[in-house]
């Protein structure tokens, strides 16, 4: 298991550092500084062996954090670990900085002490160390016998990520399905991969320990209960239920683990009784039938040895009634650019050496439409052999739909025990797609 | 969404601290201020003076002097200050032991506190606390804690428990708490039940027999209900710990499968990945018509696919099991290769993976989106991963034969970039292709050959020597190429020297009239001005070839060549199979197994994937079988006159060959530097850059050919510890020495008869051989080789027979061994190949010897260092044997066993029973420590038992052969 954690700053030197393990000395603190943090090459791998110790590292901004072992771990598990870990210490003060982990340093010993025993990972749901460990100290002195037992089931139970008790004078949650949808386009206009990646992201405001079933439009779903014939007329458009595509087809999904994976299996239904606040409920891919919001088309010719001509056409693809916003091209220029003349139809862009490239900007589109620019870009005469590598033109925006075609059914709340019904819950729910890594190359 | 963390920063700001100052003080006299606030009467600063403690722990301050001052804030009821000592503690008790009792108290006080939090955090740290004294004060209070009425305290006992036996382990057994632990599997709460999982597994992988998890259907089944409750980490605990057990049958094995399969949609990858290890594994006894393999086969792409949208260093891990996976059952990702494709910005080891991946998926349906992929890569930054790039172009050609002629004009549009390290690779790469297809793309040789100056790396410089050999009759001036290259011939690497000097051969061989001066001088700068042995060695060779008779020099060096294997870097499939059981763990990142990165013992056994029920088809994925080294080939009783053997026989003392050549093993490893000319090349070519081949003289040649080289031993990587050399020698006599047996049959060596065993006489091993001849005609001019082996045996001298051999005469030879020769694992261990060459021709035949001949005269360990070795080796080290019905007291046995150099270093006898404790040093430094219990008291009892311990476990069988051998003669 995970015989020790590090904190380095980016100089190398340590702000945390907490051994679980006999076999790991204050000598590895060290080696990983000197070996990885210190060495000249850009990192070549995540997981670096020396002298017969392991270390798993990840980065944070300016931060590095570092899992140490002699043993044969769980790879998988120190890393998720080790993201967990950043999560818990943003939930708890924010950004991970310098300062704020010399601020909190207190607290995170107690919190990896809470977290990771002997090296193993413990519950680590913030939800449930807040109960019990706070910036401002220890809370357990002022506790009851009964808040003090009722803090250790909740840490240790079945559904350790939420506690008893939650009460709200209105009963409110938010779903926000958020895509990112990927592209990669040949000069051609021939879609090479293209996949949206999608988070439903829930934030619950509700009281007791409410039991929630989420239904979307997943083909498998739809093509049963077409079948059965029992169609959940009820549920098929309760929420926001635009036309569109019937259903689609879900390449794969993850859960939070909420979620009751066994009942997922067996039946393909969603239930589950949330964390209270924000939380992703699932994650889910698609490669199919998916609405690709602009098409990107490139043009570069080479005059001569000292000029290049660009011109790069976008064209929108869905509704007119809708707008994508934040729309960004980024047209990369070879290193040996002296100069640039742009003119653009819409938006503005300019030329940045210091990122080389022609960065094209436009607050917003409507569906249906097509804009374009053009660039001459001069160049100084260079001896380099090597060839300009011409990086694909990448493009960002966001749109207030689901590329994939994702549609929330439904998301009913039972409580039982305490006298509100599904009816009464408020429910939003809101589609936002964005894009992942979208290129078109050129 | 980023109102949360806008909330968190402002309750950060707002909040009173500042911690970050205690980071700050350097001045002198630090500590001594520090002494004083720790003693101070005010709490705040006494809590203030103890972060600035721990912050000057933390950056690697030794504030270990204020031991006593911190301990003394320890009874207080300030919670935030107690743990804060409570870390001191855990950093420092070890180096003040005595102090550290003063802590004893409190924790024991707390461990009855009326709050669960505080009983628990009592027990999990003084659980940290590893000092001796400490433990035997937490035996009582963990007791109590494994059986507390809250969860959080059992939970937190049960990892205590694996904390108290890594420091004392027997203490855990005494006191009874690993039952105590096994009863929590039962618990109701299923945390408690996945850290006690946790602990067992980590306690059982120090006892490897112990059946400690004792992994029955009914705990199995408990497992599973827990895995549906507990959190992410705790499924973890379980599915690693799921993944040992062996299902009795198919069924069982399915119905795992089924409860394990909803695990595959968790969002936390580890689950996701220990879920398919299980799957991976007990896949393997599923019979392959049933429709649930199908389906579980379709249910795993989804989810490994997804893994890859996880963070990079996830990402990584995914990808290094993934190769895994692809190499062990690929049909799982066949239709998957889009999703390996580079992106941009994915960071370099990602990239990397991604390629290798590409590779291995590779087939004729996708080998067009392959390619047009790896043209953009080749234009990438990264010097590596270009490379990379180039080379799978040419892995492609090779392995899908419709897109060859496309990758070859990919590879030449690469040429023409003129970027100097992407035309190196092109042209490593097009040499393979050149092998695999031959005759078809010579008409590119014209390009190369331009390209001729700009080529400044060994390998580059070789391949392109290697095509200008290869195809000397259609290069016009090859001769003149060839010769530029003469020039600075001492300056090259090996590598290119090696490959000048068959190149110039092949010449020679092609075009005879124009290059005879070139040959001369390349053969005379191989053999008198170098001083590389292996350089040596060729050139003499292909002298003697090219003096005596060209035709069969001819025969060799421009033999048709082997075809080259498919698939490259295939992992060995013992070592795929090994690391398939380790899904998600370090192993399978580095692909390697946990013993080649674990010190000690923990957790190093291998682990092996269950046995297919019903018929045994153990040919499942052929494709994978293939390409693997003969290494690993156990060796039939009489070798087949081919193979690397031959290689090692061509330095000896033999007349050029003149019949047919025979065939390479097909098993040639592709990017090996073996890629040399004919058949004699590529044999002799693996031993490139290894170890120096045996020369024993070569008559005709010009000058003297260094004789009876003691060759330095090539101690191969992971073998190194096991095969060191070092050994002694001493006196002794009285060794047992098995009769002889006939090792060579007449029958199969045209009427030569070998029989022999091994005998140790003074400390020299000796190899006692009878030659009998059942042949009609005289045999004269005898010699012996042996193969390399694991212990790097060889002959000491020469083969005496000094007179001829007639018709049935028999002769006995006495053949002094050192084991100062090659060292090769051979499997097993102590198999020794050997080829006996006579005026007729070459015979190979392998036997074994006893280990014992490797017992040396100085293995007498004292007793000291007997003990503290036994102790050091891991438990899981130790094999224990039985030898039946014998019926020696232990004096007798210690005697005889003592011939042997089997040393008895102390002995004990408990009741009934004699123990021996004996100790044993190989050859090669390795000590080998037994236990040899022989009952006194009944007559009728005669079986004795054995246990050994070894650094080396794979030794101790072989150990336990001779005790058998031994101690029944």
């Amino acid at each position: 298991m995970i015989g020790g954690l590090f904190i380095y700053n980016h100089k190398g030197e340590v702000l945390i550092s907490r051994v679980y393990r006999d076999d790991i000395g204050r000598n590895a603190v060290d080696a990983f500084r000197v070996n990885v943090i210190h060495a000249r090459q850009q990192v070549r791998s995540p997981v670096t062996n020396i002298a017969r110790t392991s270390f798993f590292h990840v980065k944070r901004s300016n931060i590095w954090l570092a899992a140490v072992t002699k043993q044969n771990v769980n790879a998988a598990m120190v890393f998720e670990f080790l993201y967990k870990m950043c999560d818990v210490m943003t939930a708890y003060f924010g950004k991970i900085s310098e300062e704020n982990i010399k601020n909190n340093f207190v607290l995170i010993y107690e919190l990896l002490d809470e977290i990771l025993d002997f090296g193993y990972p413990q519950n680590s749901e913030t939800g449930a160390l807040k109960t019990f460990i706070t910036q401002q100290g220890i809370k357990s002195q002022l506790q009851t016998k009964e808040e003090q037992s009722q803090i250790t089931s909740q840490v240790t139970g079945q559904i350790g990520w939420r506690r008893e008790g939650i009460k709200y004078r209105r009963n409110e949650l938010f779903l926000d399905v958020l895509e990112s949808v990927n592209l990669l386009m040949s000069p051609q206009g021939q879609v090479l991969s293209a996949h949206v990646s999608g988070r439903v992201v829930m934030k619950s405001y509700l009281s007791g320990m409410p039991e929630c079933k989420f239904g979307m439009n997943d083909k498998i779903v739809i093509d049963k209960q077409g079948k059965g014939g029992t169609t959940d007329e009820a549920g098929k458009s309760e929420l926001g239920g635009s036309s569109g595509k019937q259903s689609i087809a879900i390449d794969d999904c993850t859960f939070h683990q909420c979620v009751r994976l066994s009942k997922f299996d067996s039946e393909r239904s969603i239930s589950f009784i949330p964390p209270d606040g924000e939380y992703e409920l699932m994650r889910y891919r698609t490669t199919k039938d998916i609405i690709l919001p602009f098409r990107v088309i490139p043009l570069v010719r080479e005059v001569g040895r000292t000029k290049l001509e660009v011109k790069v056409v976008i064209k929108s693809n869905f509704k007119p009634s809708l707008l994508a916003q934040k729309i960004e091209v980024r047209i990369p220029t070879p290193l040996n650019t002296s100069g640039v003349q742009v003119i653009c139809m819409k938006g503005k862009a300019k030329y940045k050496a210091s990122e080389n490239a022609i960065v094209w900007k436009i607050k917003r589109m409507a569906g249906m439409k097509e804009s374009q620019i053009s660039a001459e870009i001069e160049l100084l005469p260079t001896n380099d052999k090597k060839k300009w590598a011409r990086p694909p033109i990448s493009m960002n925006f966001e749109v207030p739909f689901a590329p994939s075609g994702l549609k929330v059914r439904y998301l009913k709340v039972f409580e039982p025990k305490l006298n509100y019904s599904d009816h009464d819950v408020i429910k939003w729910v809101r589609y936002i797609g964005r894009s992942g890594i979208y290129e078109t190359r050129c | 969404m980023e109102w949360a963390s806008q909330l968190c920063e402002n309750r950060g700001l707002g909040s009173k601290m500042t911690d970050s100052k205690y980071f700050t003080t350097t001045k002198k006299g630090e500590i001594f201020e520090l002494k004083a606030e720790l003693n101070s009467d005010k709490k705040e600063k006494k809590k203030e003076a103890v972060k600035k403690v721990i912050a000057s722990m933390t950056v690697g301050k030794d504030v270990s002097a204020l031991f006593p001052d911190v301990v003394n804030c320890m009874q207080t009821d300030n919670l935030e200050l107690k743990k804060l000592v409570y870390l001191y503690l855990m950093n420092y008790a070890k180096s003040q032991p005595d102090m550290a009792i003063m802590a004893v108290n409190t924790f024991v006080k707390d461990c009855e506190d009326p709050n669960p939090l505080i009983r628990a955090l009592a027990v999990r740290t003084m659980g940290c606390i590893r000092v001796d004294k400490i433990t035997e004060y937490l035996c009582e209070p963990l007791r109590k804690c494994l059986k507390d009425e809250d969860p959080y305290v059992r939970k937190t006992a049960a990892v205590c428990v694996a904390k108290l036996h890594d420091i004392n382990a027997q203490l855990v057994e005494d006191q009874g708490f690993l039952d105590t632990l096994k009863d929590l599997i039962s618990d109701s709460n299923p945390m408690v039940v996945a850290n006690a999982v946790a602990a067992l597994s980590e306690i059982a992988e120090s006892h490897p027999n112990s059946n400690l998890l004792d992994l029955n259907p009914q705990t199995i089944n408990k497992l599973l209900t827990a895995l549906n409750e507990c959190t992410e980490w705790g499924q973890i605990f379980i599915l690693d710990c799921l993944a040992n057990y062996t299902p009795r049958d198919d069924r069982e094995s399915q119905s795992i499968c089924e409860r394990v399969t909803p695990r595959l949609s968790h969002a936390n990858s580890a689950v996701v990945l220990s879920a398919v290890k299980v799957l991976m594994k007990f896949m393997e006894m599923l019979p392959k018509d049933l429709d649930y393999y199908g389906t579980l086969l379709k249910k795993l792409a989804p989810p490994l696919v997804t893994l890859l949208s996880a963070e990079p260093e996830l990402q990584y891990v995914a990808l290094r099991n993934i190769n895994l996976i692809v190499q062990k059952r690929p049909e799982i990702l066949k239709h998957e290769m889009k999703v390996f494709f580079v992106k941009y910005n994915d960071p370099i080891y990602v990239k990397l993976e991604k390629l290798d991946i590409m590779i291995r998926l590779a087939s004729q349906a996708n080998i067009a989106q392959v390619l047009a992929e790896l043209k953009e890569y080749a234009t990438e930054v990264d010097v590596d991963f270009v490379r990379k790039a180039v080379r799978a172009i040419g892995r492609c050609a090779i392995k899908v034969e419709q897109s060859a002629e496309r990758c070859v004009s990919t590879l030449l549009d690469l040429i023409q970039t003129k970027v100097n390290y992407v035309v190196q690779e092109a042209i490593v790469v097009i040499k393979d292709i050149f092998r695999k297809y031959p005759n078809k793309y010579e008409s590119v040789i014209a390009t190369l050959c331009e390209n001729l100056d700009s080529l400044d790396e060994p390998e580059a410089r070789a391949a392109m020597i290697w095509i200008v050999g290869e195809y000397a009759e259609r290069i016009d001036n090859a001769d003149e190429l060839l010769e530029s290259f003469l020039e600075g011939f001492h300056d090259e690497s090996t590598q290119v020297q090696l490959q000048l000097l068959t190149a110039i051969v092949k010449l020679f061989l092609k075009k005879p009239t124009e290059t005879q001066e070139l040959v001369q001088q390349v053969l005379s700068l191989a053999t008198q001005d170098s001083d590389n042995p292996d350089l040596r060695d060729r050139g003499y060779i292909y002298w003697r070839l090219l003096s005596t008779d060209p035709v069969a020099a001819k025969e060799v060096v421009l033999a048709e060549k082997p075809l080259i294997s498919e698939e490259t870097d295939l992992i060995e499939p013992t070592l795929l199979d090994e690391l398939i059981c380790h899904i998600g763990t370090l192993a399978s990142v580095y692909h390697k197994p946990p013993s080649a990165f674990v010190e000690g013992g923990r957790g190093v056994q291998h682990k092996r994937l269950p046995a297919r029920a019903g018929s045994g088809e153990s040919a499942e994925s052929p494709d994978v079988g293939q390409a693997v080294s003969a290494v690993s080939d156990a060796p039939p009783a009489v070798i087949p006159s081919q193979g690397d053997l031959l290689g090692d026989l061509l330095n000896l003392d033999l007349a050029p060959p003149t019949s047919n050549v025979p065939p390479v093993p097909s098993s040639m490893q592709m990017g090996a530097m073996d890629l040399l000319g004919g058949g004699l090349d590529s044999l002799l070519g693996g031993d490139v850059g290894g170890s120096p081949a045996m020369g024993v003289s070569l008559g005709g040649a010009p000058v003297g050919m260094p004789a009876g080289l003691g060759a330095a031993p090539a101690v191969g990587g992971g073998l190194g510890d096991l095969f060191d050399l070092g050994g002694g020698v001493g006196v002794t006599a009285g060794s047992y020495i098995p009769p002889k047996t006939v090792w060579l049959p007449a029958m199969k060596a045209k009427g030569l008869e070998i029989s022999g065993t091994f005998a140790r006489r003074s400390g020299v091993i000796h190899m006692d051989l009878s030659f009998t001849n059942k042949a009609m005609s005289v045999m004269t001019d005898f010699a012996i080789q042996f193969n390399k082996n694991s212990f790097g045996l060889a002959p000491a001298g020469p083969l005496q027979v000094l007179t001829p051999l007639s018709p049935n005469q028999t002769v006995d030879v006495s053949l002094p061994l050192s084991t100062t020769g090659p060292v090769m694992k051979m499997e097993p261990l102590n198999n020794l190949q050997v080829a006996v060459k006579n005026n007729i021709d070459v015979f190979y035949f392998s036997c074994q010897y006893p280990i014992s001949l490797l017992f040396v005269e100085d293995g007498k360990m004292d007793r000291q260092v007997f003990l503290a070795t036994w102790k050091d080796i891991p438990s899981e080290n130790e094999a224990q044997f039985q030898i039946k019905d014998c019926h020696l007291n232990s004096d007798a046995a210690s005697n005889k066993l003592q011939g042997s150099n089997i040393f008895t270093v102390a002995k004990r006898t408990v009741d009934t029973q004699d123990m021996l404790y004996q100790s044993v040093k190989l050859t090669n430094g390795i000590w080998m420590l037994a236990e040899l219990r022989i009952q006194t008291g009944n007559p009728n009892s005669t079986d004795l038992e054995l246990s050994v311990k070894c650094r080396a476990p794979e030794v101790s069988q072989y150990v336990y052969q001779c005790y058998e051998l031994i101690l029944r003669n």
